[in-house]
């Protein structure tokens, strides 16, 4: 028997305008990780979302254990055991976990049998060490604890085709180690698994079969053990990737930013002092939550700190607002682009103005030059090789990645001495990251001053001329890159320090 | 101290029981409608209507309770083209809750006088008698509840009750408040949104309409021009106040009412006539600035 559990054969679908889907063959194992690998925009989605019955193919055909199916809606594909854990939740904060899970499928004629449902559910939860709460709020939880939810949620309703969509993208390191753990627990249970990621590290960690797609297209479907990351990203990209970067030895000019004795978390016991230099990058590691986030926004002005002095150019700007901290020459990527760095409704240009509105010579007497921002904004669309297909398309729809070359873009081309770059790649795909880091080594070598903040200790080990490691909002270390020895840095951001707490 | 002691008394709480009666019954209404994800500020303008069509079902029929199955009848209707506008036209939910209330009120105006050819008042008409149940009328302190009380009195607290059950206990009320929350995750799972909107929305016009008729056939013989005087406001309030809970609404309302029954009380007290009057409408007004603020109401309302 050598049938495959989910077979999609030739699978085409267009758009208005474009080919989202070119006769796409994908074949998956029962009990198999396969992998669904693919840059932004490669129509991994797209896939799935016909295997779901949230599209339908213009051409192609699926099949489910040899037998071909019409999946016309989510409700067929339901019924064929398919389920997908979306990139976006699909919970109810108020209500509880249980709630959640038994939703649309409650145990009971008309009135709600909670313990029955709690009894199944549990027994489930238990099956493949979910470690849930089924009592807690949904709005409580963290957001590893919510995929799991949504996972949990699928099995209930008795699932044994997994569908995943970039489901580390949101994580903490740990969640996503926790994650794969329960993959592997699902496979050994015999579920299928899709996993569409563009990450590489996980493919290779937890894939049996990996299929690349790239613009709409197959590229080769692959055994785990006959490929290397390198190769996977040379056809997710369809070029060479440079994993290692030559930088030049520079000698690090004067201070920049010194940032001393501030205390980054209430419940930290030290405070932190770190400086950043003319010419060089400075990174800091350390898993999210440590206080990167705060100190990212007290450098700003942000967040109010109450001791320690933070300086600009020999400057103290303890008392200084955001804006006049920006006026001396910050430039900023925040870590949440959403939030904090872009109006998702307002168009590319008027995004472009963001923060320098009140500037020459985007303004001149309170009016706004309109003209000066769309020349403006065009050079920078043109420099950076941003993808848009107009100035007055709303930058929302733009992908992620064209999303945070316009911040960069826009952030750098004020000429700042100091930049920011917080998470900076977060959810990119690997040819924009290669870009955003290309400009942030371009800007060192131009001799401005780059604090470089990022969960990603690959990045930080890449960029960085000197690496700290925040814990629990306290500074373990600060040197340079090649004084760490190997796995030193992975201590670090758990909290141990070399020659102490071994016996953990 | 005098004055106060003789507020406290059995009637009073009778009273207040009265009184609460139709802001019970909008703010549960309300409740329905807005755990749907519907905004409705037309609550009063749905009790208006449902003023009117109580007294002219009993004025045709002879009948009180003609009219309130008219007015059930009307309510439904009414809550029917709301959802049709807010659910299946997704008009803006505020505007249209203004319209309505705008419209009810030149409506109703415009109907007493076309029936009655009189401005202000319509004729007087059969009126809901009230009940007293044997034996429970018995039981010592507890009897005065069930003696001489509107049949009104029993079905809003019937209606409380299920209505809690309904939300909390039931398949469909635990679905009803994942569609207020988030409804794509509702219909992830297969549930039909817009089904439970529609069926929310009319549930709270047939609610909204039975507190109008309660008023005008009920409590009075007779409609009045903008009889409901606020009171749809206040349901509106009471609903926030109490949580988007029946139970909550229930006792949200007795709050307001107990305002009310306190303004009848104190007329002959020697505080400005004016202050005593404001009493129930400021209380809403505090409520609103000071407990919706921190409320949590359903995180999809209104929007659709």
């Amino acid at each position: 028997m050598n049938v495959y559990h989910v077979e999609l054969k030739e699978i085409t679908k267009r758009f208005s305008g474009f080919i989202a889907n070119d006769h796409i063959n994908l074949s998956v194992k029962r009990g198999e990780i396969h992998s669904l690998l693919g840059e932004n925009g490669a129509g991994k989605t797209t896939l799935m979302k016909i295997l779901l019955g949230l599209y339908s193919a213009d051409e192609g055909s699926l099949w489910i254990d040899g037998k071909e199916v019409h999946i016309t809606n989510p409700r067929i594909a339901f019924q064929l055991g398919i389920g997908m854990v979306h990139q976006h939740f699909m919970l109810v904060n108020n209500l509880s976990v249980l709630e959640n899970i038994i939703l649309g499928q409650e145990p009971g004629n008309v009135s709600l049998d909670m313990k029955k449902s709690y009894k199944i559910v549990q027994e489930l939860s238990t099956k493949y060490n979910f470690a849930l709460d089924l009592n807690a709020k949904v709005e409580d939880l963290s957001v590893g604890m919510k995929q799991r939810v949504e996972i949990l949620k699928i099995l209930y309703r008795g699932a044994d085709i997994i569908i995943l969509d970039e489901p580390t993208a949101v994580l903490t390191p740990q969640e996503a180690d926790k994650l794969m753990k329960i993959l592997h627990d699902m496979k050994q249970q015999g579920k299928t698994i899709i996993f569409i990621t563009h990450k590489l590290n996980e493919t290779m960690e937890v894939a049996d079969r990996i299929t690349v797609l790239r613009n709409g297209k197959n590229v080769i479907t692959v055994n785990k053990e006959d490929t290397t990351p390198e190769e996977l990203a040379k056809f997710m990209v369809g070029r060479d990737i440079c994993f290692t970067i030559e930088k030049s030895k520079k000698k690090r000019g004067k201070p920049i930013l010194s940032i001393e004795n501030v205390k980054l978390l209430p419940q930290a016991s030290d405070t932190v002092s770190l400086s950043v230099h003319e010419g060089e990058i400075v990174g800091i590691a350390g898993v999210e939550g440590n206080g990167q986030r705060e100190l990212e926004e007290i450098i700003l002005g942000l967040r109010k700190y109450k001791n320690g002095t933070i300086s600009l150019l020999g400057v103290n700007i303890n008392s200084m607002t955001t804006k006049v901290r920006k006026d001396l020459g910050i430039g900023y990527i925040p870590s949440d682009r959403h939030k904090r760095a872009m109006l998702s409704n307002f168009t590319i240009a008027d995004n472009y103005l963001l923060g320098y509105h009140f500037r020459a010579p985007f303004s001149s007497k309170g009016i706004l030059k309109k003209r000066e921002v769309e020349k403006h904004s065009k050079d920078m669309i043109e420099c950076f090789q941003i993808k848009v297909s107009g100035l007055h398309q709303s930058i929302g729809s733009l992908s992620g990645g064209n999303q945070q070359k316009v911040i960069v873009s826009r952030e750098v081309s004020q000429n700042p001495h100091l930049i920011i770059a917080a998470q900076p790649t977060r959810g990119l795909d690997i040819g924009a990251i290669e870009y955003i880091h290309n400009q942030l080594l371009r800007l060192r070598d131009e001799g401005k001053a780059i604090l470089l903040i990022s969960a990603e200790l690959t990045e930080i080990l890449k960029l960085s001329d000197r690496i700290g490691v925040l814990y629990k909002g306290e500074l373990m270390e600060l040197k340079e890159t090649d004084e760490y020895a190997e796995g030193e840095i992975g201590l670090l951001m758990a909290g141990r320090k070399a020659g102490i707490g071994t016996n953990g | 101290m005098e004055q106060l002691s003789s507020i406290l008394t059995g009637d009073f709480i009778l009273l207040t029981l009265r009184l609460a009666i139709p802001i019970i019954l909008a703010a549960i209404g309300e409740t329905f409608c807005e755990r749907s994800g519907v905004m409705n500020l037309g609550i009063e303008g749905m009790m208006l209507i449902g003023a009117l069509s109580g007294v002219l079902g009993s004025f045709f029929s002879g009948e009180p309770w003609v009219g309130v199955v008219f007015a059930i009848i009307v309510g439904a209707g009414i809550g029917f083209i709301y959802a049709l506008l807010c659910v299946r036209y997704k008009a803006d939910q505020v505007v249209c809750g203004i319209g309505l209330n705008m419209l009810s009120l030149g409506f109703t105006t415009a109907m007493v006088h076309a029936v009655w050819n009189r401005d202000g008042m319509s004729g007087t008409v059969a009126q809901v008698e009230n009940v007293s149940i044997p034996i429970l009328k018995n039981i010592p302190l507890l009897g005065r509840l069930f003696e001489k009380q509107s049949p009104f009195l029993y079905l809003t607290l019937i209606i409380v009750a299920a209505s809690w059950y309904f939300m909390y206990k039931t398949k469909i009320g635990l679905r009803l408040r994942a569609i207020g929350d988030h409804p794509q995750a509702a219909e992830s799972v297969g549930i039909n949104v817009t089904r439970y909107r529609y069926a929310s929305v009319i549930l709270c016009g047939i609610l909204a309409s039975i507190a109008g008729a309660y008023l005008s056939i009920v409590q009075n013989n007779l409609f009045v021009q903008n009889m409901v005087a606020g009171r749809g406001f206040m349901a509106i309030a009471a609903n926030i106040f109490g949580g988007w809970n029946p139970v909550g609404s229930f006792l949200a309302s007795l709050v307001f009412a107990f305002a009310q029954a306190l303004r009848l009380n104190l007329a002959d007290l020697n505080i400005p006539d004016q202050f005593i009057q404001m009493l129930p409408y400021g209380l809403t007004l505090i409520v609103l600035v000071g407990v919706a603020k921190k409320a949590k109401g359903p995180e999809a309302l209104g929007k659709i």
